[in-house]
């Protein structure tokens, strides 16, 4: 393969190279002209020079915001960035649904709960209840989703039985509680359960908690694993591309952001 | 105002439907309890404090009192038998009664039962009394510092930590906000419990409890103080907890409380007939407290399209202001909700989100009216997401709502920066300032976009309204008629904590706030 040339590059203003970048911060100081130069001072100490502090305004009596413009002596070699293209990005709420409706062409059917004597549903709500977690919607929430919440102490032989009846395509299990390793045993007698129900590898096992990571989902059985801070939209993510991989819609090796690791 | 678009009969027939639909629910209201209308009234009572690993003492009494199966005479009887018995505290004197062996349990002579009944609704009274001149402190302080003109402009604070929700807030009145939302932790609206004392540690919020309100309303009273003008606080009144969450915002002298009669169904799940039991005590509540409640009408367009559900803004909007005027509130006090929320690629979105605002404003005419900023479609380029925030400050001049909820720059991106504050009151100052009177200068045409919108959406609500009052409410909750999410009437959360009244039940503050 041949190497590409360089190509060298700047941030763009008003012409070619002139490196003029636009900032804005807060001081926790009072607007005066001492606050100003402080913020001079502090963008010149990023790095940057021709420092034009264009805005200082009293954000409130002890906090003042400010708008700088300023050039930057960087540079880059375009060339050498390295992204590897195969990475199919994660997608928002609206392109993911048009996205099931054109791939998949039906709802995508999700069961899940908070099984075993655990009766925290934070999880498993965040997830899948309309309002989602920190502005994320849950896939109730989703047109291209039918979720089911089955909420908390739902026997794993109840949720694989209804998730069956309605040819659920995943089953996704929210383990809070972990004090003496109950969590794994009630994961392992998941999917015991699952196994017993001849659904293993056909119907996707996902596990979530405070206290799981995928290595250990895998560990214990599951297709993946959620750790904390994980959005419903990762999970909605995860989903789709894991039914078109088992469609062979999808390549088997596609990657792509946010996928759990 | 511009247009009236409808006739006044069709709205004065909307409100006829509304009170149709509404109607049966008053029987469910009215028979039963919940749990947590019960730790509302022992709270009344002062039982504020908190047992072993900080439980609420008035969940503990209320759990032990429900477990020995005498919950549904009412905790204010049972608060009265335990005074009798002397015990050190009211806690262990629910432990000596609930002890006692259930023959033991039953109603007294009639002649005690009437002096302890009197006993404790003298009580009652003296403790709404105190609650009464708390609040009057609260309207003095409002009367020297008067507000700024309308919309009054909100804005949400929510670091999970009070003091540092303290700070955010101050420096958030200081820069023009007049009312102040502390955001709550994720998911606090499913606990069947309010959490004590004062918090630090929240996930996207921060913990509504007594204390942490206590601290904020006493930092934003200094800033009044300091500023010369009245700054505003409001919760979360909704989940499980309704009506204590109500009690706790009336006792500490909040201004506002996020309150609707189907949003926790809705979007939280919660158990129908628990909501629509809770909703009614916590509006009394908020009646009394002289607390503006805001309806969440919005929310039903961020999970069905804007477009097309808007009828169902207004059908609900009817539905909720009835609910609410069955509780004692008066006009002044429905910040009836709606939102800016059309997709901003669309054609005349600008034409449309007027039409649905001048719509709510045409069927409210005395309601403040709560406006919400666009978030559905925003975003993460800030520049662009300012100026779509600036047309809903447009929105908001013209057809005069009381409360505007302000767009952020970088919502979708990250809770707010303290400048995004700033930089959305600036220019919400700006259009507020630059168009004020705007209504009274055009004219909208009849026969155009906005006023044949209108009558088209109001034509939908009114059809939606229909189908609920000769179907009933629960058949069209269980449809998905409200914002695209169907419920059952027994699922969700809180069931269990709902239970059908003794023929003897005792609650004499509802007593006392049904007859004000």
């Amino acid at each position: 393969m041949v190497k590409p040339s360089k190509q060298i590059i700047r941030p763009y203003g008003d012409r070619r190279d002139d490196g003029v970048v636009q900032l804005s911060f807060t001081l926790p100081v009072p607007l005066s002209e001492k606050a100003k130069e402080a913020a001079a001072v502090f963008t010149k100490k990023m790095g940057f020079s021709d420092v034009k502090v264009a805005a200082a305004e009293r954000a409130a009596d002890n906090y003042t915001f400010f708008i700088v413009y300023a050039r930057s002596g960087m540079y880059l070699d375009y060339a050498e960035i390295d992204v590897p293209e195969v990475v199919v990005k994660k997608m928002s709420f609206d392109d993911l649904n048009a996205f099931i409706k054109e791939k998949v062409g039906r709802r995508i059917v999700v069961f899940g709960a908070c099984t075993g004597t655990d009766t925290h549903t934070v999880g498993i709500d965040a997830i899948l209840n309309m309002k989602g977690y920190a502005g994320d919607y849950g896939l109730e929430r989703y047109p291209g989703f039918e979720a089911f919440n089955l909420g908390s102490q739902v026997p794993n032989e109840d949720l694989i039985k209804k998730a069956l009846a309605k040819n659920a395509d995943a089953i996704l299990v929210s383990q809070v509680v972990t004090q003496r390793d109950v969590h794994k045993d009630n994961s392992r007698h998941f999917i015991d359960a699952a196994k017993a129900a001849g659904i293993h590898g056909k119907v996707q096992l996902l596990l979530g908690g405070p206290r799981v990571d995928h290595k250990l989902a895998l560990e214990l059985g599951f297709d993946a694993g959620f750790g904390p801070g994980t959005k419903p939209s990762d999970v909605a993510n995860y989903i789709v591309h894991a039914l078109l991989k088992k469609e062979g819609k999808e390549p088997k090796d596609a990657h792509y952001q946010g996928e759990p690791t | 105002m511009p247009g009236p678009f409808i006739d006044d009969a069709q709205i004065a027939h909307a409100r006829t439907l509304a009170e149709e639909i509404v109607n049966p629910i008053f029987d469910l209201i009215r028979r039963n309890t919940t749990v947590s209308i019960e730790r509302t009234v022992l709270r009344f009572f002062g039982i504020s404090g908190a047992g072993a690993r900080g439980v609420p003492l008035a969940n503990l009494m209320v759990d032990k009192l429900k477990a020995a199966g005498v919950l549904n005479r009412g905790a204010a009887y049972w608060y009265g038998r335990a005074l009798h018995l002397g015990a050190k505290s009211p806690l262990e004197a629910v432990e000596r009664l609930t002890a006692l062996p259930t023959d033991k349990l039953g109603p007294l002579s009639p002649e005690v039962e009437q002096n302890l009944r009197a006993e404790v609704r003298a009580e009652a009274r003296s403790a709404l009394e105190d609650m009464k001149s708390r609040l009057a402190a609260r309207d003095a302080l409002r009367q020297q510092f008067p507000m700024s003109p309308a919309p009054h402009k909100y804005v949400i604070v929510a670091t999970g930590n009070i003091y540092d929700d303290v700070d955010q807030a101050r420096a958030a009145a200081q820069a023009g906000a007049d009312v102040i939302a502390v955001i709550r932790s994720t998911a606090q609206s499913l606990l069947d419990y309010v959490p004590h004392g004062a918090t630090t540690e929240g996930y996207g919020g921060t913990y509504a409890t007594q204390e942490n309100f206590r601290i904020m309303r006493e930092a934003l009273d200094e800033e009044s103080i300091k500023l010369k003008r009245y700054i505003q606080l409001t919760n979360y009144s909704s989940g499980l907890c309704m009506s204590e969450i109500a009690f706790c915002a009336a006792y500490e002298k909040l201004d506002m409380l996020l309150n609707d009669a189907m949003y926790g169904i809705l979007f939280r799940d919660i158990n129908m007939r628990r909501t629509f039991i809770d909703q009614y005590f916590s509006r009394r509540i908020c009646a009394l407290a002289g607390i503006i409640i805001n309806t969440g009408e919005d929310n039903y367009i961020t999970t069905a399209d804007a477009f097309d559900a808007a009828h169902t803004v207004i059908a609900s909007q009817f539905i909720n202001e009835c609910f609410a005027k069955r509780a004692g509130l008066k006009d002044w006090q429905l910040g009836i909700g709606h939102s800016y929320e059309i997709d901003p690629y669309r054609d005349d979105t600008l034409l449309l989100e007027l039409s649905q605002a001048m719509l709510v404003r045409r069927c409210f005419p005395d309601a403040p009216l709560k406006y919400m900023p666009p978030t559905k479609h925003k975003e993460t380029d800030i520049f662009f997401s300012h100026a779509y925030d600036v047309m809903a400050d447009l929105v908001a001049i013209w057809t005069k709502q009381g409360i505007q909820l302000l767009g952020m720059m970088t919502e979708a991106m990250h809770t707010p920066l303290l400048a995004d504050r700033f930089v959305a009151l600036k220019s919400a100052n700006y259009i507020h300032r630059a168009a004020r009177g705007i209504d009274e200068e055009f004219t909208v045409r009849e026969d155009g976009k906005i006023a044949n919108r209108a009558r088209e959406v109001f034509g939908q609500a009114m059809k939606l309204l229909q189908e609920c009052r000769d179907e009933g409410m629960v058949a069209a909750i269980g449809k998905g008629h409200f914002g695209d999410v169907k419920r059952e009437e027994t699922g969700g959360k809180g069931l269990d904590g709902v239970m059908e009244k003794a023929p003897d039940y005792f609650n004499p503050f509802l007593e006392i706030l049904e007859a004000t």
